[in-house]
């Protein structure tokens, strides 16, 4: 059989994913939190890539700051000042691009360690992967927390060593998932049509497997930035993020420090937490949404 | 005319006495299988603390005589005197049956056995975690059954958004706004800690000062912890909605709320206590934080205080701890189900 | 004595789709005592239909018409003399019986349940000897009592479904598809069992099935729906061996005959598949698939006439005199 001088079998192929991925994105546009949370999204990133254009980095400077010690909103400072006087808007403002980052790459990493280890203990199978899965299960039940502050207490505390440490504590949740996945694939038939075609581990994986893994992994993502994001804000406000770093947790990790609770300064703790629960709540909805795009069954719950 | 009753047809079950004895061998068989599991896993977790701890974490030595300048012979008296002259398998041999038999080294930063330390600290965070947990998946479930069995309602809308909303807030940050408004605001709460040292030694005047201060902690720590469970429960109904059997239980003249609690709810309830264990780890994740927001004198704040010190054994005996606990919950949960799930027991 | 009467009940659906007719004027009687057997393919409506007695549907459906129960009209009922009717005047025998029992519960429990919710004064321990009384009428042991439903075969569940169904001594019974999941032998066992307990205590039972074999066993008068209409109604016998509509001719031809070497070499059978419902052709919803259709039938859908004696057919071709099968 010869293909038509027209439609190359790769042409065909992108064909069918555009068209998969037009229909996934009108059920995914149907419903209304999945929406919501996309703008929200959209407006986070959008301010977070904007912060050093609209606010000068000299306002983190601690030496630089010209307000005075945790003074209340004003004209100058629209979200008061912290207790070095800088201003809490430019703080909150400048953090969630370390927030944002820290939780998306941690995220990364996760995914591409869960997914490694899914799709070879799927594959693989045998003694590997019954094995894998063993070991999945049982960092997935450890808390997560705990492990965390073990790790950053001998390993220190640096922006790698937290991207490390909330990645090594998140990577399970997505194996099972994988696996699963890869199973049903495995078991269709034209997987069984490769390999009778002389087609290695490698390319089965990569060629076959992997593409038809990557939605439920892009779901599965959406829901694990915002528990990373929660993670680096608790790992900071306990004191174990990077010192450097300016991020939403360190912000309130310092209110904390400094006597915010008791100075009754809402102005310095409110910005920072409703930064946060603002981001997560979006990510959430947005992976909600997702999940019901894969799963029809949950559709019914449109707002 | 009466029809003859017809022969018992079908498949031939054992007789009564073979079935119960394979039953209990079918319990000990699960039990032993889900007992050695937890096993392994409790040793792994030995093996992955002293890993962190002395492999990753280095000389222990250095730690403690940071401060101090300390002569050579009197770091080579205090290698001894720990045993980190011993070679590496030794130590680690030491550690495990140090650890099982419930010695688990001094504090540093107190100076005293750690098992001491934790006995002393664990009812406080029983206290707190316990009593949260309890509203926490009372609240849940009895939300989140309603809930599920009313998709779309407005009492679901509100429920889910309201539990989406709350677990989207870190705990620590709701704990400080909590005390933040409660505390300092209004002044009707303690800011932190367990007691205040004004209050008289008698029992009641204890445990009302006790109550009193447990409100704000607990408020935090379930007002977290409920959406999940709230979720998990929701989602079982949801999968229980439009079964065949509740359509026979309404047909046989069963009000909603029947249909929905005496049949719909114990369905749904299997997955859900399943889940409610499994997410163990979030709960003790949510007690140490919490613990360390309110200066609750218990098993997290102990922690959290140990990683400044730094007090590596605490951390590593804590560390132990806590992995343990989510280990056995597992553990627990996978016993209970044998209990509730009748299709289990069957192979 | 009529024990139930349906008069010109409609059911239909509102969905995604807009609105869907699943059952479009339908008319039929049960007499106390009698078996009236009601024939389709799935998505005829028979099965909507049998859940329209006790209001079983979901919200989405929309049910006009009078379901008559010993003339007390079930349709506009209030919920709670509605409640006190279900089970106790009329009861429902369901198929898929592992779906139909709730798996974590006891057999015992289950088929006592109704007694209990019916009388609130009975006692547990008299509604479960009262249960293991019924056990034994349909042939199972006193043991089976403490069994969860996956201990049980599919036919000791059917018969548990049955037993159930007795608890509250109704005056009618409704099997909707109570046979299908069954192999033959076990099938044969409890349509004897149904027969026996409707002579024995003179309820009036509806048996619902695309199985015509079962229906002709067991049946007195019989009516054969097609796209949400009765099409053909009649005395059981007849309506199977000497159909009078086209539908009913196929669906008897579609079943060998085992032993006669005719049908094994010239199989009958229905060619196309059953009408989406949401999408009916118009005149007769039949005729795309009719062999013996006239210019007529495209043009208006036939009323349900009699054609003779007791038998009606919905059939312009019948309803003039001519058979209804070719050759």
């Amino acid at each position: 059989m010869t293909a038509s001088p027209t439609t190359s079998p790769r042409a065909l192929a992108w064909a069918r994913r555009r068209q998969s991925f037009a229909r996934s994105w009108a059920a995914y546009r149907a419903q209304r939190t999945g929406m919501v949370g996309l703008v929200l999204l959209g407006a986070i990133v959008v301010l977070a890539l904007a912060a050093p254009v609209l606010i000068d980095e000299s306002a983190l400077s601690v030496t630089q700051a010209t307000g005075g010690r945790m003074e209340p909103p004003s004209l100058e400072f629209p979200l008061g000042t912290d207790e070095v006087g800088r201003s809490v808007l430019a703080l909150t403002l400048w953090g969630s691009r370390l927030s944002l980052l820290i939780g998306l790459t941690a995220t990364v990493v996760a995914i591409l360690i869960g997914t490694a280890v899914g799709v070879t203990s799927g594959h693989i199978g045998g003694a590997y992967g019954w094995f894998a899965l063993r070991i999945s299960d049982w960092f997935m039940v450890l808390p997560s927390l705990v492990v965390a502050i073990a790790l950053l207490a001998v390993l220190g505390r640096s922006m790698g060593t937290t991207i490390l440490v909330i990645a090594l504590v998140s990577w399970s949740g997505t194996t099972r998932l994988v696996r699963a996945q890869t199973l049903t694939v495995q078991a269709r038939p034209y997987l069984e049509r490769a390999r009778a075609l002389g087609a290695g581990h490698w390319h089965q994986m990569t060629k076959h497997i992997i593409p038809n893994v990557l939605p439920l992994v892009l779901a599965s993502a959406t829901l694990l930035v915002p528990s990373a994001i929660l993670m680096e804000s608790s790992l900071a406000w306990l004191g174990l993020g990077d010192p450097n770093v300016v991020s939403w947790g360190s912000i309130l990790n310092r209110a904390s420090d400094n006597g915010a609770v008791s100075a009754h300064a809402w102005w310095y703790l409110l910005p920072p937490g409703l930064a946060i629960l603002v981001v997560v709540l979006a990510f959430m909805m947005c992976g909600r949404a997702l999940e019901a795009v894969f799963n029809p069954r949950l559709r019914g719950e449109q707002a | 005319m009466t029809a003859a009753p017809l022969p018992a047809g079908g498949a031939s079950a054992p007789p009564a006495g073979r079935r119960a004895r394979r039953t209990s061998s079918g319990f000990g068989r699960y039990l032993l299988k889900h007992v050695g599991g937890a096993a392994v896993s409790l040793l792994l977790v030995l093996f992955s603390s002293f890993f962190i701890f002395r492999l990753i974490g280095g000389d222990p030595i250095d730690q403690l005589t940071r401060e101090r300048p300390v002569s050579p012979e009197q770091r080579a008296a205090m290698r001894a005197e720990m045993g980190l002259d011993q070679p590496m398998w030794k130590q680690f041999w030491d550690y495990i049956t140090g650890t099982l038999t419930m010695d688990l080294g001094d504090s540093f930063q107190y100076r005293r056995p750690i098992f001491d330390l934790i006995v002393e600290r664990l009812p406080a965070t029983l206290l707190l975690s316990g009593t949260g947990m309890v509203i926490a998946v009372v609240l849940g479930l009895w939300i989140g059954t309603r809930s599920g069995w009313r998709q779309g309602s407005r009492y679901d809308r509100g429920h889910v958004s309201t539990g989406l909303l709350l677990y989207s807030a870190p705990t620590f940050w709701l704990g400080m706004i909590v005390i933040l408004v409660f505390a300092r605001y209004m002044g009707i709460f303690p800011v932190n800690g367990m007691r205040s040292p004004s209050t008289p030694p008698e029992f009641w005047p204890q445990a009302l000062d006790i109550a009193h201060h447990l409100v704000l902690p607990v408020l935090t720590y379930t007002a977290v912890v409920y959406a999940g469970y709230l979720m998990i429960m929701r989602s079982s109904i949801l999968d229980e909605i439009g079964s065949d059997y509740l359509t026979t239980a309404r047909a046989k003249g069963l009000r909603d709320d029947e249909v929905r609690d005496k049949h719909a709810v114990p369905n749904a309830l299997l997955p859900t206590v399943t889940l409610v264990f499994l997410a163990i780890g979030g709960v003790v994740n949510g007690s140490i934080v919490t613990e360390a927001v309110f200066s609750w004198p218990g098993l997290g704040s102990l922690f959290v205080q140990a990683i400044f010190y730094p007090d590596r054994p605490v951390l590593q005996a804590l560390f132990v701890l806590f992995s343990a606990s989510t280990i056995i919950a597992v553990l627990a949960a996978e016993v209970l189900y044998w209990f509730i799930d009748p299709r289990i027991r069957k192979s | 004595m009529t024990l139930l009467e349906f008069r010109d009940v409609h059911v239909t659906y509102t969905g995604s789709r807009g609105r869907v007719p699943a059952v479009r004027g339908v008319d039929l009687k049960v007499e106390a005592g009698k078996v009236l057997g009601v024939a389709g393919e799935s998505g005829c409506g028979k099965s909507t239909l049998a859940m329209a007695v006790l209001r079983l549907l979901p919200k989405s459906a929309e049910v006009t018409g009078e379901i008559l129960l010993d003339g007390e009209d079930l349709l506009t009922m209030g919920w709670g003399r509605l409640r006190a009717v279900r089970w106790t005047g009329a009861s429902i025998v369901f198929q898929g019986a592992m779906h139909s029992l709730n798996a974590v519960q006891r057999i015992g429990k289950q088929v006592a349940e109704p007694m209990l919710v019916h009388d609130r004064d009975l006692s547990a321990s008299d509604a479960a000897k009262r249960a293991e009384a019924l056990l034994e009428r349909v042939g199972l042991p006193a043991s089976r009592l403490r069994s969860y439903p996956h201990e049980l075969s599919g036919g000791q569940r059917q018969r548990v479904m049955i037993a159930m169904a007795l608890a509250c001594d109704p005056d009618l019974i409704i099997a909707d598809e109570a046979t299908t999941a069954l192999d033959v032998m076990v099938q044969a066992q409890v349509l004897q069992l149904i027969s026996g307990l409707v002579k024995e205590r003179g309820v009036g039972l509806v048996m619902i099935s695309h199985d015509l074999s079962v229906l002709s066993s067991v049946c007195d008068t019989a009516a054969v729906m097609y796209a949400g209409r009765v099409v053909e109604q009649g005395p059981a016998h007849e309506v199977f061996a000497r159909a009078r509509h086209p539908y009913s001719a196929a669906l008897g031809a579609a079943f060998p005959v085992i032993g006669d070497p005719a049908s094994r070499r010239n199989p009958g059978g229905l060619a196309g598949d059953p009408p989406d419902p949401g999408r009916l052709p118009e005149g007769c919803s039949f005729r795309p698939r009719c062999a013996v259709a006239v210019e007529r039938c495209a043009e208006s859908a036939p009323e349900l006439l009699q054609v003779e004696g007791a038998r009606l057919s919905a059939c312009f071709v019948a309803q003039e005199g001519e058979p209804v099968v070719l050759g």
